[in-house]
């Protein structure tokens, strides 16, 4: 079970953001303007586990709508601007590099697909925060402990919708098998590639590898909303790791071995 | 909240594009403690095959500052990892599982047993009880000291941060060079010249590797090796290859003279410390500018055969679109 989340359908109301805080009682911490547009939750994070980005662009694009008339493309030389807006969320990776690095076993994957942190075993180590290559998991000030979306495991097991997808308003949040998900996405970028608009993109709905329980249909660049343009699942490579160094452990051994060559005193 | 937030790209337009210039990772929240972790399980991981080697050698008084250090490394060493974390008194989490896919995991179960095994050997040459029991335990404490050394690079490595993961290959062996450095420079500060020859030849070896090492990780990691040119990272670079240099040289020239020797160690401990802080501030300023996470992957898709991006083929939805 999974995310797809269609931006070009989000009109920024944040709904998201407020029934997930809601749902799942997580501190408040919006309140402080950023002058980032209608942005003031910045980022996602131990406190924010749905994160709406706002994006202001000068391109040549028509009056926007939400639906897909606005986004067609103007005639050449008119000056247009546009707004994007994309609610983002931990990606429940099918190979999840913070599941497979957290040392108490407190990440784990659910019955659902779905990655989910014990908060009764996470010793807050920290190491899954670098090891995430979305930025999506933090440690919450004065707990100690880290947090991020459960893609809300208490509503799944009661056969319940997540409560952002529940509040969303225009649909941009789908909630269902990915691999029905997978199918209307692909149908809703070929309607949006036929209205002309070709810089639409699935990010992260590949099925092998880099396929996620969320994923997104993007009107431009993924770094422009802040995802990484090519994420890497950096835990495939552990075992080499492992493998450099024993290497080097058996060099610092010989090291000592040699250091004694030609007499100890 | 405002602490620490990164300078604001003014518009989407200007060079690396990003959102509103906000890193797309996260930076690590381990703190002090970290960087002295890496400094102090080196020096004692390399001190411990050390101690046996010492011993083999028939050099007694090498042999024991070498299993001191040990002892003091092994001891200082999960306290510093406890006080890192978020929830101290749940350190036990760790070894209530064994998780080999965790550096972290199996990192922990390496330092207990070294930590067991340095307590034992050291507790029967001070004491001087059980000696064969001694004896078995440093020979533990030899054979589990080098990976206790390397393990923290792939520690590092394993994570998505851009200075880290990419000097995969070149890390652990940079860890090493810096721990048997140190642990040559703690036997040549403890001892009279003439019983330290073999622990001040493994400084100046140690050191040397040191130095090699990182100019070849720098220069393999290309533009990513800027976070070690600037802010704290850069100086912490500058200092550890000022002291290591400095420090080699006087023990390597100036050796059989008790004062040299012991000055030349200690610049090379502070070098090695250093680097390990090079390496861990490093580390932060790579994840704290999305430029290093995203013109990184950029080029990286530039590089692939355009069959292979795949970002390319979840654009367009998936395989076979
Ligand atoms: S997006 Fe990050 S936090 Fe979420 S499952 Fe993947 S690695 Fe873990
Ligand atoms: S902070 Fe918690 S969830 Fe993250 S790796 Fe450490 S123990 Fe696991
Ligand atoms: S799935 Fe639940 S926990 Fe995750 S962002 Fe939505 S509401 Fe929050």
């Amino acid at each position: 079970m999974g995310f797809f989340t269609d931006t070009t359908v989000c009109i920024g109301c944040k709904a998201c953001e407020v029934a997930c805080k809601e749902w799942n009682d997580v501190p408040d911490t919006i309140g402080l303007l950023t002058g980032e547009s209608y942005d003031n939750t910045s980022a996602l994070g131990a406190d924010n586990w749905r994160h709406v980005a706002f994006v202001e662009q000068r391109k040549p694009v028509k009056v926007q709508e939400a639906g897909l008339e606005g986004l067609e493309p103007s005639a050449e030389g008119e000056d247009g601007f546009r707004w994007l807006m994309s609610s983002d969320v931990c990606k429940h990776c099918t190979e999840a590099p913070c599941l497979d690095v957290c040392p108490t076993g407190a990440i784990f994957r659910t019955e659902f697909g779905t990655v989910v942190v014990q908060e009764d075993v996470c010793n807050g180590c920290g190491y899954c925060i670098p090891a995430c290559p979305f930025g999506v998991l933090d440690r919450r000030q004065g707990d100690g402990r880290v947090w991020k979306c459960t893609l809300c495991y208490d509503r799944l097991k009661g056969h319940m919708e997540p409560a952002c997808a529940q509040a969303c308003p225009t649909d941009s949040i789908q909630f269902g098998p990915l691999d029905e998900l997978r199918e209307k996405a692909n149908g809703r970028l070929e309607m949006v590639h036929e209205a002309g608009v070709t810089d639409a993109r699935l990010y992260g709905a590949d099925e092998e590898g880099y396929g996620m329980g969320a994923f997104f249909l993007l009107l431009d660049d993924p770094e422009v909303y802040g995802l990484p343009p090519d994420p890497e699942v950096v835990t495939r490579k552990t075992k080499s790791l492992w493998g450099a160094a024993a290497a080097a452990a058996g060099a610092l051994a010989l090291g000592v071995a040699a250091a004694f060559a030609g007499g100890s005193r | 909240m405002t602490a620490g937030r990164p300078e604001r790209a003014v518009s989407q337009e200007d060079g690396h594009r990003s959102y509103y210039g906000r890193p797309v990772l996260k930076q690590p929240v381990w703190t002090w403690e970290i960087p002295w972790y890496f400094f102090a399980g080196g020096t004692a991981g390399a001190s411990a095959p050390l101690a046996l080697a010492a011993s083999l050698a028939g050099n007694r008084r090498l042999e024991r500052t070498a299993r001191l250090a040990a002892l003091a490394g092994a001891a200082a060493s999960p306290a510093l990892l406890i006080s890192d974390l978020g929830r101290p008194e749940r350190f036990y989490n760790m070894l209530r599982v064994f998780k080999p896919t965790s550096p972290m995991n199996l990192g922990t179960w390496i330092l207990s047993g070294f930590g067991t095994a340095t307590g034992l050997a050291a507790a029967s040459d001070l004491l001087g009880v059980f000696p064969r029991l001694g004896r078995a335990a440093g020979a533990a404490a030899a054979l589990l000291g080098p990976p206790l050394a390397t393990y923290t690079a792939v520690l590092v490595s394993d994570t998505s941060v851009p200075v880290w993961h990419e000097a995969r290959r070149e890390l652990p062996l940079l860890f090493a060079a810096s721990s048997a450095a140190s642990a040559g420079a703690v036997g040549t500060i403890f001892n009279p010249p003439e019983a330290a020859r073999p622990a001040r030849r493994l400084l100046v070896g140690g050191a040397a590797l040191e130095l090699a090492i990182s100019e070849a990780m720098k220069r393999r990691l290309g533009d990513l090796a800027e976070p070690y040119e600037k802010e704290e990272a850069g100086r912490y670079e500058q200092l550890s290859m000022g002291l290591t240099a400095a420090g080699a040289a006087l023990a390597a020239l100036g050796g059989r003279s008790r004062l040299a020797a012991a000055l030349g160690g200690a610049l090379v401990l502070g070098g090695a410390a250093a680097k390990r802080w090079a390496v861990f501030k490093a580390g932060f300023q790579s994840a704290r500018d999305p430029k290093y996470t995203v013109d990184h992957q950029r080029e990286r898709l530039q590089r692939r055969p355009p069959e292979e991006r795949r970002t390319e083929t979840f654009a367009r939805g998936g395989r076979g679109r």
